[in-house]
């Protein structure tokens, strides 16, 4: 049973956000896609300042099984990139929703098509999970 | 078995193989100063007999078609007969040189022509260039073709590829690789591509679509024709991806499925060897309105008989070539005699074959308690396993079942791909294997299985009867370490 914290917003394709003091989101993937993917070995992310459109691949994971696209969950810019993924990618599996966080991006709209986090469960459910 | 040290550590001062090592005169053949290194490489100091048997051993280690079964799916891992390796390397063939005078090489032309003519049979596609060196070489030329026909008709806004979430990844490679948009489709419930996701993805911006058929998934695409129709009609084109040709071969024609353009893996179809890279041979066949898009050379008879090159100067609007020849000849050959071999009576019978050992297979793993991806579909020539059941029971997972086959003599099926299928193991068990094979096959999977179910600890610990034991695939790929430490005073 994987770990969907109450208070984030998922998004279809395994992201979450979070709203940060400073009105940024933070984003990361979620607990049922890092068991999915495993061990990650490698985690590609993209340069602050760039402007990306909900639903473009901006990021990209990989595993010892695969490597996948992260989708951005909402359009803007972004802010920040969490370095430490560099020398340990490993924290994504460890701390999915803490140390593991990808990015901070800075909203031009607000979030919109995201679930909360008993919708994110059904949907988990309903692919048989 | 004890484990085989490296070469760098059987190395000491001073031992040579004087027959094998280079002259020592001054080799720098006319380089730069500022291009020649200024101390000696480091390089083993072995002698001739140490080199033989390390490298026997190393080879002793191997699973390999001629030591073990290997049912790597969507790898078609089949024997390749020795009648083809020893025909293709009849002097004749060897001692052709790309550059003599074509009338120098009537023979071998006539081969390479007639495999084009057998090609076009077994697809019926109208022609065939055999120069693509590998299937991702193939893949590239269908795009690139599908893309030159839209621009040749003005239309060069369209470069969207429709991929299935289930593809090969080389199909969204390729697509990214000709300056093409991927656009991905998902899977329905039933393994098939769902056609309303489809309706919604094409448009007046869709190039084509890439197609494996069967799909990944080991399933037959039912719907396919009504995919033609939704992708023509829409402007696009379809693109065969042919690496699952083995289990419709002789029996469903690509061209009437509605394909306009069809890559094959002449090294997984028609049997010539592969695994390891290559060299490949990945042959494009086309419709009559992709042919003048072709990748040259191709051969053409001319009407006196006479075998010839077509190059660009023949097809203007060719892509262009792939390769400085005529793509892997020797592996043409190799299919060529095959094929012949077969005849087309024989082809049908690889499928029939392939399908209906694949089918046993699965049917004989279900019975047991194993979960088809796809439960209720009948098996092509591959079927997909899903062992997230066990996985969450007995916390063993697919991979580890992929080494306790390993401790058992078999070849790990592949494994976590397609990735829509969670704790994969699609199995391609090949025409060519007997009865015995699949039974002791489904035997020690159904043993791993009860093993995984009593003792989970044992199955995860797998291997434990090769060189080496379980292999930290993580820390590999997190610290790499791609050389032999130098030598004591080198430098790092």
């Amino acid at each position: 049973m994987s770990e969907i914290p109450e208070g984030l917003q998922y998004s279809r394709t395994h992201e979450w956000l979070r709203e940060e003091a400073d009105g940024s989101l933070s984003c990361g993937i979620t607990d049922h896609a890092q068991s999915a993917l495993g061990d990650l070995v490698f985690v590609e992310l993209p340069a602050p300042g760039r402007k990306v459109t909900a639903g473009e691949a901006f990021a990209t994971v990989e595993s010892t099984k695969a490597a996948s696209d992260v989708y951005a969950p909402v359009s803007g810019e972004v802010a920040a990139v969490n370095d430490a993924l560099e020398a340990d990618p490993g924290l994504v599996n460890s701390s999915p929703y803490g140390e593991g966080w990808l990015l901070r991006i800075k909203p031009a709209a607000p979030a919109a098509g995201l679930l909360d986090a008993a919708a994110y469960r059904a949907e988990l459910d309903s692919a048989g999970d | 078995m004890m484990p085989e040290p490296l070469i760098f550590e059987q190395s000491r001062p001073g031992r040579r193989s004087p027959g094998h090592a280079p002259a020592e005169a001054d080799e720098s053949r006319g380089l730069p100063e500022d291009a020649l290194r200024s101390s000696a490489p480091l390089l083993p100091e072995v002698s001739e007999l140490q080199v033989v048997r390390h490298f026997t051993r190393l080879s002793q280690k191997n699973f390999s078609i001629d030591t073990h079964f290997y049912p790597l799916g969507s790898c078609t891992m089949k024997y390749n007969p020795r009648a083809c390796n020893r025909l293709a390397m009849l002097p004749g063939f060897l001692g052709a040189h790309p550059l003599e005078p074509v009338d120098n090489l009537q023979g071998l032309l006539e081969c390479l022509w007639e495999l084009q003519e057998m090609l076009k049979a077994v697809t019926g596609m109208k022609a065939v260039s055999l120069t693509p060196m590998a299937g991702a070489q193939g893949e590239l030329a269908g795009v690139a073709m599908i893309r030159a026909w839209h621009l040749a008709r003005g239309d060069g806004e369209r470069r969207e590829i429709i991929v299935p979430d289930a593809a090969h990844g080389t199909n969204p490679a390729t697509a990214t690789m000709c300056g093409c948009d991927v656009v991905e489709i998902r899977t329905g419930r039933d393994g098939d591509v769902d056609l309303e996701a489809l309706r919604q993805a094409v448009g007046p911006r869709t190039a084509g679509i890439m197609l494996t058929n069967p799909s990944t998934l080991g399933v037959f695409e039912r719907q396919i024709t009504e995919i033609a129709a939704i992708v023509h009609e829409a402007g696009g084109l379809l693109y065969y991806d042919g690496a699952n040709l083995n289990a419709i071969l002789g029996r469903v024609l690509p061209a009437a499925m509605g394909f306009d353009v069809v890559h094959i893996n002449l090294h997984k179809t028609f049997s010539t060897p592969h695994g390891g890279g290559g060299p490949g041979a990945g042959i494009v066949a086309v419709g009559e309105h992709l042919e003048p898009f072709l990748p040259v050379p191709v051969v053409a008879r001319e009407e006196d008989g006479r075998f010839v090159l077509h190059g660009q100067a023949q097809r203007p609007n060719s892509i262009g070539q792939l390769s400085a020849f005529m793509g892997n000849t020797g592996i043409l050959l190799r299919a060529y005699v095959y094929m012949r071999m077969l005849g087309a009576e024989g082809m049908r019978r690889v499928a029939d074959h392939a399908t209906l050992n694949a089918n046993y297979l699965l049917a004989r793993l279900a019975a047991g308690g194993f979960r088809p991806a796809w439960p209720g579909r009948r098996a092509s020539h591959e079927f997909s396993l899903s062992l997230q059941d066990i996985a969450r029971e007995a916390g063993v997972n697919a991979m580890d079942f992929a080494k306790a086959l390993l401790d058992r003599g078999f070849h790990a099926p592949t494994t976590y791909f397609p990735l829509l299928v969670p704790e994969c193991l699609l199995i391609e068990p090949t025409e060519t294997e007997t009865l015995e094979t699949l039974d002791a096959f489904a035997d020690a999977l159904l043993a791993i299985r009860a093993e995984a179910l009593q003792d989970p600890a044992s199955v995860r610990n797998a291997p434990v009867t090769l060189p080496v034991s379980r292999l930290d695939d993580v820390r590999a790929a997190r610290q790499l370490d791609l050389r032999w430490q130098p030598l004591a005073g080198e430098p790092e």
